[in-house]
């Protein structure tokens, strides 16, 4: 460490020192942040190389690789922040092909002006998500644009993961017949990013859902080898998700509006705004689709992890020429649950 | 058009003309300009973040007492004899 | 949720549409018009069609207020954000709206323009409070349910002495456009389109009360019951209408008695009285001019009139060639009578303004109603 000490006589002000160029200009304050911030909270032998890349070995298996851009306003919100967010969006989306995540890159655009406090209490949020998911951070990037040219932060986060042996979980294997399943109560991260926007003041105990769900899905897996498709419902939520897989798939789905989890929070902040739950942004939530006979014994296995103590078999795959998602209303009426069109914008009329 | 839900006043701040309301777990700060004589407790009808009128409590079970009413009607008509036994 | 869930439950909507069943007369048709774009919504939402009887027939109206907004008045709200530099606040209903050249708010926003979403008008004065040196226009539109949280905001803003803000009113008025569609040739003319009993408005009946309709069921000799925007409102209503068309009465009838009195929200319409006075006429998308229609701000609050402080030019702008919507509007027409509907007009791509708002008879035809015809087509042929 006093060797450290030499190389950047004064440690990073992190408490009110800002963002400038020079921490994106490949001198000696982009070293220094780079060692005093990042290499410090995600702490690991393949980062601590310095090199840039990392090299490491894979296991035999399919290879699962999936990137996903962080942008989010406000950038801390109730139940998480971009730091984790970043972390469980791109641990999702390896783990709906099944895999194991092994690790994770990732990419920091800064904005000049950006402060540092922000920027470490994002950096160990995320550390923090690394390390309770067992799934290092082993390489990264850092940008800086000119004020006014970013949004505080953007997050790039890339994983890797290997797919068990019999395990192939696709978009299009959907069938006839199979159940439709939801890991837990839909909305919650929408609703909670909605209520922190300045102009949309309503106040609500909701937090964001934000989770990873790869140990969910290997216990799900390992119970269940032929899962037919995975897929976590984030923007566009559920609706427009289901309506991806119908697409994919060349099916119709038809769902029961009673058996779908909403929280009373979510239901209530949706009649305030006009607004869906069926389209709200899920960020620790994921749809099953398998064949009847496995509905069951998956819907057990969900429930058994705290992450999907709330599953439901909400609906089934049905043969459809228009692949309409169908939902038969708590009234007792039926409707057409489409994609999202657009934004979800607060309606007053 | 116009939505409005109906909400629940949990706060009246009577400087500022305004309140808080409750929907269920949700808690919104509202206008009650255009609304008489409001007490905490009272259901209100919020539009556009004011309060438009008061829920009068006894009409809301008189209608709701007129959807039982009409299978009562029904029961009746299909009853043996009119149905008055 | 106390008020919402009670008026939801399955339970109740079967014995209402039991009894509804039980009394409709086989023998003819009841074409009931939903004036409101919310008793559109819910019929669509919950799926309340599948509930009635098949001679009983929703013919949605022109109660959208974003659907009527004609083209030429977002061209003035265009032209207000771009040419005049203002901070253009209006709700969220506003902004995909398509005005000429198929530009929306949302797309001038893009561009650069200074718009932006309010919740309310309280919003859209504390943007103007904490931008003293910017013009905020507030781009205000809507029915009596909407109008007198503006009348309290231009009340504010010269109480606060607050000197950039100012209102583009588009406030419109729901009796005269009822009675409109019942004057209209099409609706007049026995054998074309009947329209055999209204559902009154909810929610502007608040403020109004249901006295104004007392006209229109003499005049016309159509019964109007109020009734409120949940599912069982709506089939307890409908109800009510057929009843009244059962044994020939025309009355106005109140099924949403526990928001709604005879004289409404009298507080409100003090304050809608003093600060607007009508207009001697207004266009309306698919209804064209009509008289005594619409609101403008009093001379007294002159200050905050938008069209005083700014050279708002009248525009006469077309709706898109082919666009069925002024006919949809009146209840002549179904959206699927329309030859651009679900192929170039989607919600995505909206040629029409019934196709924008979710309200509007399109817009929820394509999101919720579709696969009825379908089913209708294939039962047909089988």
């Amino acid at each position: 460490m006093s060797v450290k000490a030499k190389r950047f006589p004064q440690r990073l002000n992190i408490r009110s020192g800002t963002i400038d160029m020079t921490h994106g200009s490949g001198g000696r304050a982009m070293a220094q942040l780079i060692e005093e911030l990042f290499v410090t909270h995600f702490d690991n032998d393949l980062l601590r190389q310095a090199n840039d890349q990392a090299a490491f070995d894979v296991p035999a298996g399919r290879l699962v690789m999936s990137t996903d851009g962080h942008v989010i306003s406000p950038l801390f919100f109730p139940g998480g922040d971009i730091g984790s967010l970043s972390v469980h969006g791109t641990l999702n989306d390896v783990a709906m092909a099944g895999a194991r995540p092994l690790y994770l890159s990732s990419g920091f655009i800064l904005e000049e002006g950006f402060p540092l406090a922000d920027l470490e209490r994002i950096v160990i949020s995320m550390a923090a998500a690394a390390k309770r998911a067992g799934v290092p951070v082993v390489t990264g990037d850092t940008k800086v644009v000119e004020r006014g040219k970013g949004d505080g932060v953007f997050i790039t986060t890339t994983g890797v993961g290997i797919v068990p042996k019999g395990v192939n979980i696709s978009g299009d294997r959907a069938r006839p017949g199979d159940a439709i399943l939801v890991s837990g109560s839909i909305g919650d991260h929408g609703v909670a990013i909605m209520s922190s926007r300045e102009n949309l003041t309503f106040e609500t105990t909701i937090e964001s859902d934000s989770a990873a769900l790869h140990k969910l899905v290997a216990s799900m897996v390992e119970a269940v080898p032929d899962i037919h498709c995975l897929r976590d419902p984030t923007r566009g939520g559920l609706a427009t998700t289901l309506n991806e897989l119908a697409l994919q798939s060349g099916v119709g789905m038809q769902l029961t509006e009673d058996a779908i989890p909403v929280r009373p929070a979510v239901s209530a902040a949706c009649e305030l705004l006009g607004l869906d739950p069926l389209y709200i942004a899920n960020e620790g939530k994921l749809i099953c689709i398998c064949a009847p006979a496995d509905a069951q014994r998956l819907l057990a296995v969900m429930r058994a992890d705290p992450l999907g103590a709330e599953a439901a078999i909400i609906g089934e795959v049905i043969e459809d020429a228009h692949g309409f998602v169908r939902m038969q209303t708590g009234f007792g009426g039926s409707r057409v649950v489409d994609w999202l069109t657009g934004e979800q914008l607060p309606r007053i009329c | 058009m116009c939505l409005a839900i109906p909400a629940q006043v949990v706060e009246i701040d009577d400087v500022s003309d305004s309140g808080t309301v409750a929907l269920g777990p949700v808690r919104k700060r509202i206008s009650l300009a255009l609304v008489d004589d409001v007490s905490v407790g009272d259901f209100v009808l919020i539009h556009v973040g004011y309060a438009l009128n008061k829920i009068s409590p006894e009409e809301a079970e008189r209608t709701l007492a007129l959807f039982g009413e009409a299978e009562l009607v029904e029961e009746l008509a299909a009853a043996p004899g009119g149905g008055a036994t | 949720m106390k008020y919402v869930d009670e008026f939801r439950r399955q339970d109740l909507a079967k014995k209402v549409s039991r009894a509804i069943h039980n009394e409709v007369d086989r023998g003819r048709r009841y074409n009931l018009m939903e004036f409101c774009g919310g008793h559109t919504h819910a019929i669509f939402r919950y799926g309340v069609q599948d509930l009635m009887p098949d001679n009983v027939r929703f013919v949605h109206g022109p109660g959208c207020p974003v659907c009527v907004l004609p083209v030429g008045r977002i061209d003035n709200a265009i032209q207000l954000a771009q040419q005049h530099d203002v901070i253009l606040c209006t709700y969220g209903d506003m902004l995909r709206v398509p005005g000429s050249g198929r530009k929306s708010l949302l797309k001038i926003k893009a561009e650069g323009a200074d718009v932006r979403m309010v919740y309310s008008t309280q919003d859209a004065l504390k943007i103007a409070r904490d931008n003293p040196g910017r013009e905020v226009v507030f781009f205000a539109i809507g029915f009596e349910t909407t109008t007198p949280p503006t009348a309290v905001a231009i009340r504010q803003a010269q109480a606060e002495g607050l000197k950039n803000f100012s209102v583009f009113c588009n406030h419109v008025l729901t009796p005269a456009a009822i009675q409109n569609i019942l004057e209209s040739p099409e609706v007049r003319e026995i054998g074309s389109v009947l329209i055999d009993g209204f559902f009154g408005p909810s929610h502007v009946s608040s403020v109004i009360g249901s006295q104004p309709y007392e006209f229109f069921a003499e005049e016309f000799q159509r019964p109007v019951v109020i009734a409120g925007f949940e599912p069982l409102d709506v089939m307890q209503s409908a109800l009510m209408l057929i009843r009244q068309l059962n044994e020939g009465r025309h009355d106005v009838e109140n099924e949403y008695t526990r928001v709604v009195s005879r004289d409404g929200n009298r507080k409100a319409k003090a304050l809608v009285a003093e600060v607007f006075e009508l207009r001697r006429s207004f266009e309306w998308r698919g209804l064209g001019l009509v008289p005594y229609s619409a609101l403008r701000i009093k001379s007294a609050y002159a200050g905050f009139d938008t069209e005083k402080r700014f050279d708002v030019p009248a525009i006469q702008a077309s709706d898109v060639k082919g666009c069925e919507c002024p006919s949809i509007l009146r209840g002549v027409k179904k959206p699927t009578d329309c030859k651009l509907f679900g192929t170039v007009c989607t919600p995505e791509n909206p040629m029409g303004s019934c196709m924008v708002s979710s309200e509007g008879a399109c817009a929820a035809y394509w999101t919720y109603g579709r696969f009825r015809d379908q089913a209708t087509a294939r039962e047909a042929s089988a």
